[in-house]
């Protein structure tokens, strides 16, 4: 992802000189080819994140776009008055790009582990936030991102999965991508833990189940649409993501749902209950010791099936008759 | 070519007016840090008056300096200085810090035309004032970027984070203007942290730093023309609540309000003034 992130972003930078990248120096190595090629377009502010997120307000302000990068919660957490006073009240075009979401740099430990960026960045009225789950999402987001107007949001991770292309192929801001069709279950995720569902997805259809896959790599705004079809058309509903649950996407898509009026019969958030990481790990092992990874979702899949069962068998749609089914 | 709209204003009579704006507008809004504004008024006045280019028909004017208020909290006395200036009409003064006004205790500059930024939260302006000169400096624009700083505000490491990054670039077109009026909310900067030696610590950490009188028009004028190699950090020597007697030097006019006799007796003392 982070690759993807960089090519995309170059080609914009040898396209239009307005757009610029500032690093509070970090990225080692990952930003040779644009520093040598777009020098004027290429700052390296320091280790000073406030004054990262000030310089880029004051860049944005005199018409650049402005994407900015660090990693894990440095440019979110560090800094958030800034982002939320400087770039966002100003309405600027200012995006944030944190590498290493969720468990990417498991092994550094908690100071590392980007487990509230989602709630807390989604809480910043109009900021868009993205977190793709593969690279040619990331691709697509960063494309997009220099052109949409406001803050920007974009959690990366160092790998993403292959994207094994949508039902309707296309990427926009906002509109959840289909990757896998199903019936029985819909699991919902952001982010690079997206490939957690297909593992998880492979599994339970051996056991006859069948899981619709669906990438919702903008977490704001959140498309209640898609969110709210499925609600219609599944009994169980699960989110996933890589982070602490609280504000974060499971609570976007339950809030989405109670505004609305419709749930679906079950429906579960895959993430950290309330905690923070006090173990180091790689970001597969840590995904299983916090209960997210496709074992997970197969347990909790099945478990959830047996109850709907023994609980209302063939019954279930009498017990809570879907809202317009 | 760089559009000269520069005016020469009588800087004294400009200080004058935004002292009794402001304090007429602290005492209607039942607001406070009316001393801070009253220590800055002197070189909000020479600055609008006299320094900087800028079009009140065009606050958008691309050439056009930009100031940022980063001590956010006097805000009474841009306000004042921008409608005496005639970038709104000074009938809007009456709204400031009344319900439903755009006019707030903190600097604002939405809906407020000739604000750049809005700030209140200390330590953010400076930053975005490197972005501003930064920006300049990439598109070779001949404009400067001048921000307030309070001294207090000083504390704020994000300050020095902005103060390494501006030397390091050589942004000569970002002047700083510290009020240093040695007062912060409760009690005196050198009792809080201690600050001194301040402009030593701007001139190592690169900065043109020169200590001016902060009341004095004609040295903050001809300081605040200078050009560098550097950036340049003005440090001016001021009084908290300068201007009215019983709010000079004295730390709880930070938060009191004027009001009743205080408040007639302040209009008086700065009526009064403009005649010595």
């Amino acid at each position: 992802m982070r690759n993807a992130f960089v090519r995309s972003l170059t080609e914009l930078a040898a396209a239009d000189s307005s757009v610029v990248l500032l690093t509070a120096d970090l990225g080692f190595g990952c930003f040779d080819d644009f520093e040598k090629r777009f020098p004027e377009q290429f700052i390296n502010v320091g280790i000073a994140e406030q004054n990262l997120i000030g310089i880029a307000s004051g860049l944005a302000m005199s018409g650049y776009k402005v994407f900015v990068y660090s990693i894990g919660n440095f440019p979110t957490l560090r800094c958030l008055e800034q982002i939320r006073n400087d770039a966002c009240y100003h309405e600027l075009n200012v995006n944030i790009v944190a590498s290493g979401g969720g468990f990417t740099y498991g092994m550094l430990g908690m100071s590392h582990h980007a487990t509230e960026d989602i709630a807390i960045m989604r809480a910043l009225p109009k900021v868009t936030v993205v977190a793709p789950g593969t690279d040619w999402e990331t691709r697509q987001a960063t494309l997009a991102l220099a052109e949409l107007p406001g803050v920007g949001y974009l959690r990366i991770e160092k790998n993403g999965i292959k994207d094994p292309g949508s039902i309707n192929n296309d990427f926009e801001i906002g509109k959840a991508r289909v990757l896998r069709d199903g019936k029985d279950v819909a699991l919902v995720s952001t982010g690079g833990i997206l490939a957690e569902s297909f593992k998880a997805a492979d599994e339970l259809l051996i056991h006859g189940i069948s899981c619709k896959i669906i990438s919702m790599h903008t977490v704001k705004p959140l498309d209640c649409g898609a969110i709210i079809a499925v609600a219609k058309n599944f009994d169980i509903v699960m989110s996933i993501e890589e982070g602490n649950l609280s504000g974060g996407f499971g609570s976007a898509i339950a809030e989405a749902y109670l505004d609305a009026g419709i749930t679906p019969h079950f429906f579960y958030r895959f993430g950290m209950r309330d905690k923070y990481s006090s173990i180091v790990g790689d970001q597969a092992y840590l995904r299983n010791h916090y209960g997210m990874d496709a074992g997970a979702i197969v347990d909790r899949v099945m478990k959830t099936r047996r109850h709907v069962q023994l609980a209302f068998g063939s019954k279930l749609d009498e017990q809570f008759p879907k809202i317009n089914g | 070519m760089r559009t000269q709209t520069r005016r020469c204003m009588d800087t004294r009579d400009l200080a004058r007016k935004i002292r009794i704006h402001s304090v007429k507008m602290v005492n209607w809004g039942g607001s406070s840090h009316i001393g801070s504004v009253l220590s800055m008024a002197d070189i909000l006045a020479v600055l609008y008056g006299n320094i900087l280019n800028f079009d009140p028909s065009n606050p958008e004017l691309p050439d056009r300096d930009r100031v940022i208020l980063s001590k956010g909290h006097a805000g009474a006395g841009v306000y004042a200085v921008l409608a005496e200036c005639g970038f709104f009409p000074i009938e809007w003064l009456k709204q400031h810090c009344q319900n439903g006004s755009v006019l707030s205790g903190h600097v604002s500059s939405k809906g407020v035309p000739g604000v750049e930024l809005s700030t209140g939260s200390l330590g953010h302006g400076l930053s975005v004032g490197v972005g501003l000169a930064l920006a300049a400096k990439m598109r070779k624009k001949e404009y400067r970027i001048y921000v307030l700083l309070g001294d207090g505000e000083c504390n704020e490491g994000s300050v020095w984070e902005a103060v390494m990054f501006a030397a390091h670039h050589h942004l000569n077109n970002l002047i700083v203007i510290v009020d240093r009026n040695h007062l912060q909310s409760i009690h005196s900067t050198e009792q809080t942290l201690n600050m001194e030696p301040l402009k030593e610590k701007w001139r190592v950490f690169g900065w043109r730093s020169i200590p001016v009188d902060g009341h004095d028009h004609a040295e903050l004028s001809s300081v605040l023309s200078q050009r560098g190699s550097n950036p340049m950090c003005v440090i001016a020597a001021t009084t908290k609540g300068k201007g009215v007697s019983f709010m000079e030097n004295q730390v709880d006019w930070h938060y009191r309000t004027p009001t009743g006799d205080l408040f007639q007796q302040a209009i008086r003392e700065l009526e009064i003034s403009g005649d010595a």
